[in-house]
């Protein structure tokens, strides 16, 4: 494939939104227009891996504007990987959600498109000031969605995301502002290393690295995600659980092995922050009482876990941070859309009106269990081998303390995991009469809302069963972070 | 230095908006914040240089720096769509002005 077509992988998507806005009329037209431009992209996504299996690095400057004022777009192995992730979560979630008929909502289609535009934008430009521009991009719909169709909680929710993700976006365009002003450019191939060189611009960067982790979630600046997640549908939820929170950490490892240069200096305040966030994180969900807000609360504990590869930044840690970065993704969209269904079918994610669900739902309680034993990392789904190999690469790196937290939060989790369990799903079914009863009422999950969260849990097994696959292309795209001078040199010269 | 005295006004201005309770209140404090935002990104190039920067035309060294400009447009346009949306979040279903009895 010519490097020439990767801005297809955000036109295709955008068109499509474009054409979604004036051909909404017709249901089946809907659906193939929401479901194909993901699908494309997840195709184009799995052969751009394949291209770059080998540390080749991909480039395409827009509009052949002179190098340095272009736009370039890079694909590399680990942004190939993360298209392809993202590629396949914006495909299961749609279908979820035509399943559940959020998709029917006008214009939901619409902005799903162009959320996925913005995020395939942002995971392959090579320009902080497009990065920018793009998670704008994937912003604003969200804000669109997160609002939509729900009552004054949901709407409560809304402005408090978009006031949240505005001010942060701010602090990012100042940060670029600031970068540009040391610089004089905001060109990743030319800024490659100048942050550990010079203070000035790694206080620069270190602005933008404050708004990536706000959008990330990390403690102590997670409690927007805590309180707007639970509020919307369920299908967006799982969708930006996958896809939000996670570009924003996929900019802080790249920001950080390019700008950075991996510098040993300030990885004390990365693992103070992780080691801090897994267990503020872990520790929130256990006083929670809805499913996904217990959720929501694993997820910023889980993010402390990702961002330990890049606090690490040894080859072991980032590959294993990598490997974790795209187990997560699947496993919690898993979580969201199999409580999702219980949600949406029995009307009630609280735990105390939930029970008997797994003699109810066989196929159902298989999604989450393994879904959930992903999560807390037991063998053989892809938790226990994203957790393994983020343990050893901690006790390589002699860092005791992050290895006693991980270990210590994975118990917790599991703890918590079995919370759900127990009581939704194995617990007697409460006697209040207007409460979910498992023995008595006639609704019943229908086996193409279960599919979406089967597929996911599916592919964590797979990943774990054949982890081998994965960890070779994650590792190929950590040792593209540690040497960065393939990516570097393709930015400026294509 | 007139520059970096305007920002700090704005920024005080917008962070204490924000941290009022209304929503047309935190609106307000955004318009502020993101003015302040895009006079940073302008001192980004340097301000005393204004000739037009027209290719073959200007003098490299007193035509301004078009990027930060191209910067602020894009930023304006962005801000703009959302206050806009804000906005109509603010007048939807109802006014956070008063007490929140939940």
């Amino acid at each position: 494939m010519s490097a020439a077509l990767l801005p297809l992988i955000v036109a295709v998507p955008l068109l499509a939104a474009a054409a979604l806005a004036v051909l909404d009329r017709s249901r089946p037209v809907r659906q193939t227009l929401l479901m194909a431009p993901s699908a494309a992209v997840l195709a184009t996504g799995l052969y751009l891996v394949w291209l770059t299996r080998d540390g080749a690095v991909l480039v395409d400057n827009v509009a052949l504007w002179p190098d340095g004022i272009a736009i370039p777009f890079v694909v590399d192995v680990f942004t190939a990987l993360m298209i392809s992730a993202t590629a396949l979560l914006a495909l299961v979630c749609s279908a979820f959600a035509i399943v559940t008929g959020t998709a029917d909502t006008q214009y939901f289609s619409s902005l799903v498109l162009t959320l996925t535009a913005g995020v395939f934008g942002a995971l392959m430009t090579g320009d902080l000031f497009n990065m920018f521009v793009f998670i704008e991009v994937m912003l604003l719909p969200s804000y669109g969605l997160l609002a939509m169709n729900g009552g004054l909680n949901r709407l409560k929710a809304g402005r408090l995301y978009v006031a949240v993700n505005l001010l942060t976006s701010t602090i990012f365009l100042a940060g670029v502002g600031l970068v540009y002003g040391v610089t004089g450019t905001v060109n990743l191939g030319e800024l490659a290393g100048l942050a550990k060189q010079d203070p000035l611009v790694a206080a620069a960067a270190a602005v933008c690295l404050l708004a990536l982790s706000v959008k990330a979630a990390v403690v102590p600046v997670h409690g927007w995600l805590t309180r707007a997640y639970p509020a919307t549908s369920p299908a967006v939820t799982a969708l930006f659980s996958g896809l939000h929170t996670k570009v924003a950490i996929y900019a802080i490892y790249r920001l950080y092995a390019v700008l950075f240069d991996g510098d040993s200096r300030y990885l004390w305040i990365g693992l103070l922050t992780v080691s801090v966030t897994m267990v503020i994180g872990v520790l929130g969900a256990v006083g929670q009482s809805t499913t996904r807000s217990i959720l929501v609360f694993h997820m910023i504990s889980q993010i402390g876990y990702i961002l330990m590869g890049v606090a690490l930044f040894t080859p072991l840690g980032l590959m294993a941070g990598i490997f974790y970065l795209i187990h997560h993704m699947f496993v919690k969209a898993s979580l969201f859309l199999s409580t999702g269904a219980i949600e949406h079918v029995y009307g009630d994610s609280r735990l105390d009106r939930l029970g008997g669900i797994a003699r109810r739902e066989p196929l159902l309680a298989v999604a989450f269990i393994g879904a959930a034993l992903s999560l807390a990392g037991l063998p053989p789904f892809s938790g226990f081998v994203a957790k393994l190999t983020l343990v050893t690469a901690a006790v390589d790196a002699q860092q005791w303390g992050a290895v006693a937290v991980a270990v210590a939060v994975s118990l917790i989790t599991l703890m918590s995991m079995l919370k759900i369990w127990g009581t939704a799903f194995w617990g007697s079914p409460p006697d209040d009469p207007d409460t979910v009863d498992g023995s008595t009422t006639m609704v019943k999950v229908r086996a193409r809302l279960v599919a979406p969260a089967l597929v996911l849990t599916a592919t964590t097994l797979c990943l774990g069963l054949g982890g081998e696959v994965l960890l070779g292309l994650a590792s190929q795209a950590a040792a593209g972070l540690i040497d960065t001078s393939a990516y570097v040199e393709a930015v400026i010269r294509p | 230095m007139t520059l970096a005295l305007t920002i700090g006004i704005l920024v005080t201005g917008g962070v204490y908006l924000l941290l009022q309770r209304g929503m047309v209140r935190i609106v307000l404090g955004f318009v502020l914040l993101s003015h302040a935002v895009n006079l940073l990104l302008l001192s980004s190039g340097v301000t005393s240089r204004r000739d037009a920067p027209l290719m073959d035309r200007a003098d490299p060294a007193t035509a301004a720096d078009p990027l930060p400009q191209a910067f602020v447009l894009t930023a304006i346009v962005i801000a703009f769509a959302i206050t806009i949306y804000m906005f109509t979040l603010a007048v939807a279903r109802t006014d956070d002005d008063t007490e929140d009895p939940s």
